[in-house]
């Protein structure tokens, strides 16, 4: 549920201004959901930046969820697998 | 990734049959300027609430879909998980705040320099909500109003 919830707000934000991305645990679930900008990450519910005490792992993916934002030729829903 | 198969089975069986709730027309915004120069403000749904705030209800029928605004300078250790569902593994978020509500790596990056500024508060809610009536309406919107009007350029959303 968590997916869909972070789905809904993410296009709140975006009506209002503010662009966004997303992580995403279940790639059916968001693509039944649509968020705007979205990365799907490869790991367990409970877990949508890796492992715990890991920062590297962790700014990794932030990292790769920032480029969605800066990547002019996208368009939505935009849905990208986070590839390690 | 995370696949259906590891939830058990009562849990597969409502997903299967839950009626998502598609984002249609899916708005956008460009980014106004480069991140170096943005504001950023996080958006969790692993239902952290801050010390001295009022924890998540776990008796809300459909869930409950209000939120909390946690200060940028939060400690993270400080922080309490309410999230409802025991559909997933709480011990990684226990253990490590961050993985949820990575505010520490986007201090790092604000110091870094990747992004312009951390906003002063960030937004936390608790994701398990079935019927998100509520949310669409109501809190998802007033969310967004206050992250508006910090002025905030782009959001990081995190579920668990």
């Amino acid at each position: 549920m968590c997916n869909q919830t972070v789905g809904l707000v993410a296009a709140e934000l975006e009506r209002q201004g503010i662009s966004t991305v997303s992580l995403q645990l279940l790639r059916e679930i968001a693509e039944a959901v649509r968020p705007p900008r979205a990365l799907v990450v490869p790991f367990p519910h409970g877990y949508p930046l890796g492992q715990p005490d890991d920062p590297a792992v962790q700014h990794a993916v932030i990292e790769a969820a920032l480029r969605l934002l800066e990547d002019p030729g996208l368009s939505p829903p935009v849905l990208e697998e986070y590839r390690p | 990734m995370a696949t259906l198969d590891e939830l058990s089975l009562p849990v597969r069986l409502f997903l299967k049959a839950y009626r998502w709730r598609a984002v249609d027309p899916v708005p956008w915004t460009l980014l106004r300027r480069p991140l170096s120069e943005c504001r950023l403000a996080l958006v969790s749904s692993a239902g952290f609430v801050a010390p001295g705030q009022e924890p998540f209800s776990d008796s809300v029928k459909g869930g409950d879909s209000s939120f909390r605004e946690i200060p940028a300078g939060a400690d993270v250790s400080a922080l309490t998980e309410y999230h409802k569902s025991w559909a997933f593994d709480h011990s990684g978020v226990l253990r490590d705040p961050n993985l949820g509500f990575p505010i520490d790596r986007v201090r790092e990056l604000a110091a870094s320099g990747r992004i312009g500024s951390v906003n002063p508060r960030h937004i936390s809610f608790m994701g398990s909500i079935t019927a998100p009536g509520r949310l669409m309406r109501n809190s998802a919107p007033e969310a967004a109003r206050r992250l508006a009007a910090d002025g905030v350029d782009v959001a990081l959303l995190v579920p668990v």
